[in-house]
C-alpha cells in the first residue's frame, strides 16, 4: 500500500523479517478502518514487540517513543485477554497462539519484565542499555517470551536480565563485537546502507542470541573479569 | 488564500531554496529547526552537524517594491559538538534540537540553540571596523621594537569588509538527564526554560552553574512511566505563566507563582476522546508534538499527528477550533505505525497577526488554515516550482475513490519527505519551511 513512494528509512531494515498480515493494509474504506477488530492481529503484537526491542537497544532510547509503545502495547495485549484484565486468570484456551507460546516459553534466568528494565536502568539514571544481550527464543519471527503468568507488567520481553546488569558489566557489554553472534535472521537486509553515526558499530546491529549462546558469552564474562575495554566508540 | 482571486487572499510565490541540491542527503544537512527572530530581519536554521546557519534579510529595494528582500547568508557556525559521556558510555548527539532568539538590546544578536543535553547562549555582533595606526604593532600585528618607535600617533577606526562573528557567551549544561525538546525565553527576558521528557528547569540568562527545576513528573518507579512531556512554552505577556505538553494529548498550564515546583497544574485542557475513533493508536496520534502561544497570548495551538487545535485559555475541555491536516492517514496508522512515521514530530506556526495557522505535512506538502474564513489550503515546497513571483499552485490530496486531474492519491504520497519545521515571519506574509536539507523561503505574491 505505501510500497510505491516510500523509501525505507535506515534504521528500519529489521522490520523487513516482520510479515504484516494483509488484511489490515486493505483499511480502503475509512469506516472499517476505524474499528479496531476485537482482538489484535497477533502481528501487530509482535510488531510493537520488535519495536519494544529496538527501542530498548538504543544507547539512549527516545523515552518517548519507548513509553508510546509500551502503552500501545498494553492496549493490544489487554484486548488479546479476553474479559478480565490483568492480573492473571489461566489463559483460555481460545487465545491466541502467541499468547500461548509466550507464556510457555520461559526461562527464569532471562525473563525479566520491561518494568524492572526500566526500575533498574533508572538507578543509573539514564537508559543505559546493554544492547547486544538479546535471546530469541520461539520460532523465528516471533518476539522474545519468557513471561511470567502475570501479564500486568507487560513481562514479555526475555533480554538483559537484571542479574546480568550489574554496575561493571554492563559498560563490557557495549565494547564487545558481537558481530559473530548474529544470527541470518537479523542480518541487515542492505549491507550498502551505513550504520547512523551516533550509534557504535555494534550497537544497531541487533545480533539475536540464543540461550546457548548467551550461556557461552555468560561464562566467557564471568570467567574472565579482567576484559579489556577498548577506548570508547568515537563517531 | 491562494488561487481563489479577492482582494485578502495571499498568493503565495515562491522566493528562495538554500540548500544543496543533489538527493543524497547528508544526514549532517538534515534541518532540524528553523526560527526568525523577533524583527523577521534574521532567520536562523539549525542542523543535525550541530551547525547553525543564519540568514539576513536584504535591506528593501525601493525601486523593486513588489518584493522583499532576499535571505542571504549572514553566519555560520558550529553550536554544538558530538561529545561522549563517558560516565554513562553514551554519544551525545550534536543535532540542534531548538533555536530561540532573544529580542534585540543593542547592537548585537543574541540567540540560545540546544541540543539533547546543553544549551547555549550565542551573541552574534558585526564588525565593520578596524583601529589603525598603532604604535607598538605593525599592521599585521607584530610587535614593532620600541627602540624604533620615534613618533607617537593616535591609532583610528578605519572601514573594513563586514565580519560577523559568533561567540558563546554562556554554557548550560549538566541540568538534563533526559533529552531536551523545547526552549522558552520568559517575557521578563531574564529567565528562561528549559524542557526535557520528564523534566523542566528554569534558568536565569546570566547564570550558568544552577538552574531550578519547576515541573518534575518522572514517578518514584519507572515503571509506573507512561507519559512524558513533549513541548513546553512560556506565556508571551505574563512571566508567570508557562505550558507543557504531554504525549497523552494533554496540556497543563502553570503558575509559578503557586509553589516552586509546578507539579501541580493550574489548568488542564484535554479533549475527550472521539469513542468512534478509537483505535490501537489514539493514544500516539493524540500525543502532542508542538505547543505555541498566539502573538496575543488569548490562544495556544497543538499539533499532534492527524490536526492542529486552537485551544482558547479560558476553556479546558476542548479546543475552540480543530483543522484536521491530513485526516487520510488515519485509515493507514498501522502502516505508520509500522514505518515509525506515526512518530513523527510536526511544528505548527501563527502569522503575525495570528489569523493564520501552518503545519507540515509528508510529501513535502504544508498547510495553511485561514481562522477568519476557515478555508484551507496545502502547498508544496519542491525545486519544481522554483520561479520567482510563479503563484504556487495548491495541491490536493485524494483519500479515496476517482482521483481527479492533479490530484495525488494517498498511496503515491513519499513519507519520507515530510517537513516538520516551519516559521512565519512575525510581521509580514513570508515564510520558511525546511524540507530534509533545503530551506525554501515563500513570499505572498502582493508585497
Amino acid at each position: 500500500m505505501l510500497s510505491k513512494g516510500l523509501k525505507r528509512k535506515r534504521e528500519e531494515e529489521e522490520k523487513e523479517a516482520l510479515a504484516v498480515d494483509s488484511w489490515w493494509l486493505d483499511q480502503g474504506h475509512p469506516a472499517a478502518a476505524q474499528t479496531p477488530p476485537p482482538v489484535a492481529s497477533s502481528s501487530l503484537f509482535d510488531l510493537s514487540v520488535l519495536k519494544l526491542h529496538h527501542s530498548l537497544r538504543q544507547s539512549e532510547p527516545d523515552l518517548r517513543h519507548l513509553v508510546l509503545v509500551v502503552n500501545t502495547l498494553r492496549r493490544i495485549q489487554a484486548s488479546m485477554v479476553p474479559a478480565t484484565a490483568l492480573p492473571p486468570v489461566p489463559i483460555q484456551p481460545t487465545v491466541p497462539t502467541v499468547a500461548d507460546s509466550l507464556l510457555s516459553s520461559s526461562d527464569a534466568g532471562l525473563s525479566a519484565s520491561v518494568a524492572s528494565l526500566l526500575e533498574d536502568l533508572s538507578h543509573i539514571e539514564d537508559l543505559n542499555q546493554a544492547p547486544q544481550l538479546q535471546a530469541d527464543e520461539g520460532p523465528p519471527g516471533r518476539s522474545v517470551g519468557g513471561a511470567p503468568p502475570n501479564l500486568g507488567a507487560l513481562d514479555l520481553l526475555g533480554p538483559a536480565t537484571s542479574c546480568l546488569l550489574e554496575d561493571g558489566l554492563e559498560g563490557l557489554f557495549e565494547d564487545i563485537d558481537t558481530s559473530m553472534y548474529d544470527s541470518e535472521l537479523w542480518a541487515p537486509a542492505s549491507e550498502g546502507l551505513k550504520p547512523s553515526p551516533e550509534n557504535g558499530p555494534a550497537k544497531d546491529e541487533t545480533p539475536e542470541l540464543d540461550e546457548a549462546e548467551l550461556d557461552y558469552l555468560m561464562d566467557v564474562l564471568v570467567g574472565t573479569q579482567a576484559l579489556e575495554r577498548p577506548p570508547g566508540p568515537g563517531r | 488564500m491562494a488561487g481563489a482571486g479577492g482582494g485578502n487572499d495571499i498568493q503565495w510565490c515562491f522566493s528562495q531554496v538554500k540548500g544543496a541540491v543533489d538527493d543524497d542527503v547528508a544526514e549532517a544537512d538534515i534541518i532540524s529547526t528553523v526560527e526568525f527572530n523577533h524583527s523577521g530581519e534574521l532567520l536562523a536554521t539549525g542542523d543535525k552537524g550541530g551547525r547553525v546557519v543564519i540568514f539576513q534579510q536584504e535591506q528593501e529595494n525601493k525601486i523593486q517594491s513588489h518584493s522583499r528582500g532576499e535571505y542571504n547568508v549572514y553566519s555560520t557556525f558550529q553550536s554544538h559538538e558530538p561529545e561522549f559521556d563517558y560516565l554513562k558510555s553514551l554519544e551525545i548527539e550534536e543535532k540542534i534540537n531548538k533555536i530561540r532568539w532573544l529580542p534585540q538590546k543593542n547592537a548585537a544578536q543574541f540567540l540560545l540553540s540546544t541540543n539533547d543535553k546543553t544549551i547555549k547562549l550565542w551573541k552574534i555582533s558585526e564588525r565593520d571596523k578596524r583601529p589603525e595606526g598603532y604604535n607598538l604593532k605593525e599592521e599585521d600585528g607584530r610587535y614593532r621594537d620600541p627602540t624604533t618607535v620615534t613618533t607617537l600617533r593616535v591609532p583610528v577606526f578605519r572601514p573594513m569588509d563586514l565580519m560577523v562573528e559568533a561567540s558563546p557567551r554562556r554554557i548550560f549544561a549538566n541540568a538534563h538527564t533526559y533529552h531536551i525538546n523545547s526552549i522558552s525565553i520568559n517575557s521578563d527576558y531574564e529567565t528562561y526554560l528549559s524542557a526535557d521528557d520528564l523534566r523542566i528547569n528554569l534558568w536565569h540568562l546570566e547564570i550558568t552553574d544552577r538552574s531550578f527545576n519547576i515541573v518534575d513528573i518522572k514517578p518514584a518507579n519507572m515503571e509506573e512511566l507512561t507519559e512524558v512531556i513533549t513541548a513546553a512554552e512560556f506565556h508571551p505577556n505574563s512571566c508567570n505563566t508557562f505550558v507543557y505538553s504531554s504525549s497523552k494529548g494533554t496540556i497543563r498550564l502553570c503558575d509559578m507563582r503557586a509553589s516552586a515546583l509546578c507539579d501541580r497544574h493550574s489548568k488542564l485542557f484535554e479533549e475527550p476522546e472521539d469513542p468512534s475513533n478509537r483505535s490501537f493508536f489514539s493514544e500516539i496520534i493524540s500525543s502532542i508534538s508542538d505547543v505555541k502561544f498566539s502573538h496575543s497570548g488569548r490562544y495556544m495551538m497543538t499539533r499532534d499527528y492527524l490536526s492542529v487545535k486552537i485551544w482558547d485559555l479560558n476553556m479546558e475541555n476542548r479546543p475552540v477550533e480543530t483543522y484536521q491536516v491530513h485526516e487520510y492517514l488515519r485509515s493507514k496508522l498501522c502502516s505508520l505505525y509500522e514505518n515509525d512515521c506515526i512518530f513523527d514530530k510536526f511544528e505548527c506556526c501563527w502569522n503575525g497577526s495570528d489569523s493564520v495557522v501552518m503545519t507540515g505535512s509528508y510529501n513535502n506538502f504544508f498547510r495553511m488554515f485561514d481562522r477568519n474564513t476557515k478555508r484551507d489550503i496545502t502547498l508544496e515546497a519542491s525545486r519544481e516550482n522554483n520561479k520567482p513571483r510563479t503563484v504556487l499552485k495548491p495541491r490536493k490530496v485524494c483519500a479515496s475513490g476517482k482521483r481527479k486531474k492533479d490530484e495525488i492519491s494517498v498511496d503515491s504520497l513519499d513519507f519520507n519527505k515530510k517537513i516538520l519545521h516551519t516559521a512565519w515571519h512575525p510581521k509580514e506574509n513570508i515564510i520558511a519551511v525546511a524540507t530534509t536539507n533545503n530551506l525554501y523561503i515563500f513570499q505572498d505574491k502582493g508585497n
